[in-house]
């Protein structure tokens, strides 16, 4: 009588472990990433110290470098994408919950979706193909027009530069922050549109004043976490962005990523030190990365309870 | 009284009209890509094109078939290990995932998931490429599995959960032991979910490039042994829109839509085969 039900336990105490072993597969891979560009990057971090994060000389032969080009081109194009993204992202998501009319939601939220399906190359290609030429007869010439004194736009403009490189970025995570907005607001009960509108309050005064608060923590970890996509983002940034080690306050001139370095450049560092100077700022890319997730998560969860918010659409 | 009731009405008119115009400016961009791709790739695309190798830079003719080839091989293996190790996470953290570990393990994959792809790249370039000192498809593979296991992780999870408790009661009162009941009758409902969730994530593997770029690195010929350097639809369109020649942009712009219509059809099929199960739930 015993003896079937222990070979039962051994048999479930087996079935667990394996999942175990599976599961515990994601925090060492976490690990394993962190402790690999770690390890590579130490040389640098030995080399250069904290000067790595200030300083703009980049010179290969000279065996000298510093990362601040990038890290202030990567949040420059970031903050550039969520300047654009943020107004688009939110109107889909209120405009899908609040004023479509229902046979509507799905084709638009599955048209958004498919946004996120395109292969980062492919807006590349797009970005250098259409965009750039697009920008250079319809945007930047009516932009000058009308901020020429600004330092946003000095320079002639070439095509690939920071403004191109932020307009793909704000394309492609649309559709993250439109799936996570949508989410947060089908999540806000109907009980307080209700009592806004019973109040008197006009549709808007509704969505303004009683849903948007309402799901205020969660709307700012959907833009975390569409920063968080814009900041590792590669293929199509290395492709519009110019990839110039230079700082510049304008839009128009090239400017260059962290991303986008390690992807033009690796190939051809032929010094171990060129190398682990890459694997560094590889090692800064994925803290930052991590960090700007991490936040966003605990902002997404707290609306939404631990469930896998927007994974629909990833 | 009636000029600020007036004034409120209007405002929520005007707020309305520009939530739907932006609304439509993000889809009309999807609409923009999608056009142009059809546009400048689709009269491109023949049987070469599908059939042949690339040629000389300089010529004109040549297709991508290695290409075509390369992103199969890449692709599969890369599920084929990704796969295991994604989905039984993911079962884990529907199973047994209420503790301290579940919490750990769901917060590392949503983490993960955000984990810059060029990162994964360099990752895998240390791990394989530097020990055995040249590249090859499969360390390719294992890059873009490490970006897989984490979604699947998570995607796995939320389709486990849909499976009601009831089902999972019954089979344990008949004396189904837990490991079977977990395989035979829960894995077994949410099967079309799980099938989804793999789906999705080889859709949007499938046009990685960055993981590739010092993994599998490219290769103009016709390969299949996974430990030489392949090429694939993506790296081939980086290269190609990148290139100085005219031939080459009209290669890239068809290899695009190629690349484009298999993640089309990719996602199209995982959304088709939930539609069977939880048309009602989704």
């Amino acid at each position: 009588m015993t003896s079937p039900l222990r070979g039962r336990d051994r048999s479930d105490h087996i079935y667990r472990q394996v999942l175990t072993g599976f599961a515990l597969a994601l925090p060492a891979l976490l690990l394993i990433i962190l402790g690999v560009l770690f390890v590579e990057a130490l040389p640098a971090l030995k080399r250069f110290g904290p000067s790595f994060l200030f300083t703009s000389t980049w010179d290969p032969v000279a065996e000298v470098y510093g990362a601040a080009p990038m890290i202030f081109g990567t949040l420059a194009s970031s903050l550039l994408a969520l300047l654009i993204a943020v107004p688009l992202a939110l109107s889909v998501a209120i405009f899908l919950t609040e004023f479509s009319p229902r046979w509507l939601r799905q084709p638009v939220a599955f048209l958004v979706e498919l946004l996120a399906a395109i292969p980062s190359v492919v807006y590349g290609m797009w970005g250098i193909f259409v965009l750039i030429p697009f920008l250079r007869s319809y945007v930047v010439p009516p932009l000058k027009a009308v901020f020429r004194w600004t330092p946003f736009l000095q320079g002639v403009f070439y095509g690939n530069s920071l403004l191109a490189g932020g307009v793909i970025l704000a394309i492609m995570i649309v559709p993250y922050i439109a799936a996570v907005s949508r989410e947060v607001l089908l999540a806000v009960p109907t009980s307080q549109r209700e009592a806004a509108l019973a109040m008197g309050a006009t549709r808007w005064e509704a969505v303004r004043s009683a849903v948007l608060p309402y799901g205020r923590a969660g709307l700012i970890g959907a833009v975390i976490l569409g920063l968080g996509r814009a900041l590792g983002e590669t293929m199509a940034v290395t492709m519009v962005i110019g990839n110039r080690h230079d700082i510049g306050l304008s839009v128009l001139q090239p400017a260059y990523t962290m991303a986008a370095a390690i992807a033009n450049e690796f190939s051809e560092a032929t010094t171990s030190m060129y190398q682990s100077a890459l694997m560094e700022v590889g090692l800064i890319l994925f803290v930052l990365t991590v960090a700007v997730n991490a936040i966003a998560r605990v902002l997404i969860w707290r609306v939404a309870r631990g469930a896998a918010v927007g994974s629909t659409a990833l | 009284m009636t000029t600020s009731a007036f004034r409120r009405h209007l405002v929520s008119r005007v707020m309305t009209v520009l939530v739907v115009i932006l609304s439509f400016t993000a889809v009309l961009a999807l609409v923009l890509i999608l056009g142009n791709l059809i546009a400048k790739g689709a009269s491109s695309i023949d049987w070469a094109f599908f059939t042949k190798s690339p040629v000389p830079a300089g010529q004109t003719g040549g297709g991508v078939a290695n290409a075509i080839v390369g992103t199969g091989i890449v692709v599969g293996v890369a599920a084929l290990i990704g796969v295991p190790i994604g989905v039984g996470a993911g079962m884990y953290l529907a199973e047994y995932g209420s503790g301290r570990l579940g919490f750990l393990v769901r917060f590392t994959a949503d983490v993960l998931n955000g984990t810059p792809s060029i990162v994964v790249g360099i990752v895998g370039w240390t791990f394989i490429v530097k020990p055995t000192s040249h590249f090859s498809a499969l360390a390719g593979s294992v890059a873009l599995a490490i970006l897989m296991i984490p979604m699947l992780a998570r995607t796995t999870e939320e389709m486990v959960r849909l499976v009601p408790n009831s089902l999972r009661e019954a089979a344990l009162a008949l004396g189904y032991p837990r490991w079977r009941t977990s395989l035979k009758v829960v894995a077994r409902t949410a099967l079309g979910g799980i099938v989804t969730g793999c789906l999705v994530g080889i859709a949007r593997i499938a046009g990685e490039t960055a993981p590739l770029l010092f993994t599998a690195l490219g290769n103009l010929n016709f390969t299949v042994n996974v430990s030489q350097p392949m090429q694939t639809l993506s790296l081939q369109i980086y290269v190609y829109a990148t290139g100085p020649f005219d031939e080459w942009h009209r290669l890239a712009w068809a290899s695009a839509l190629v690349l484009m219509g298999l993640v089309l059809v990719i996602s199209l099929t995982a959304r088709w085969v939930t539609r069977q199960r939880y048309g009602r739930i989704r």
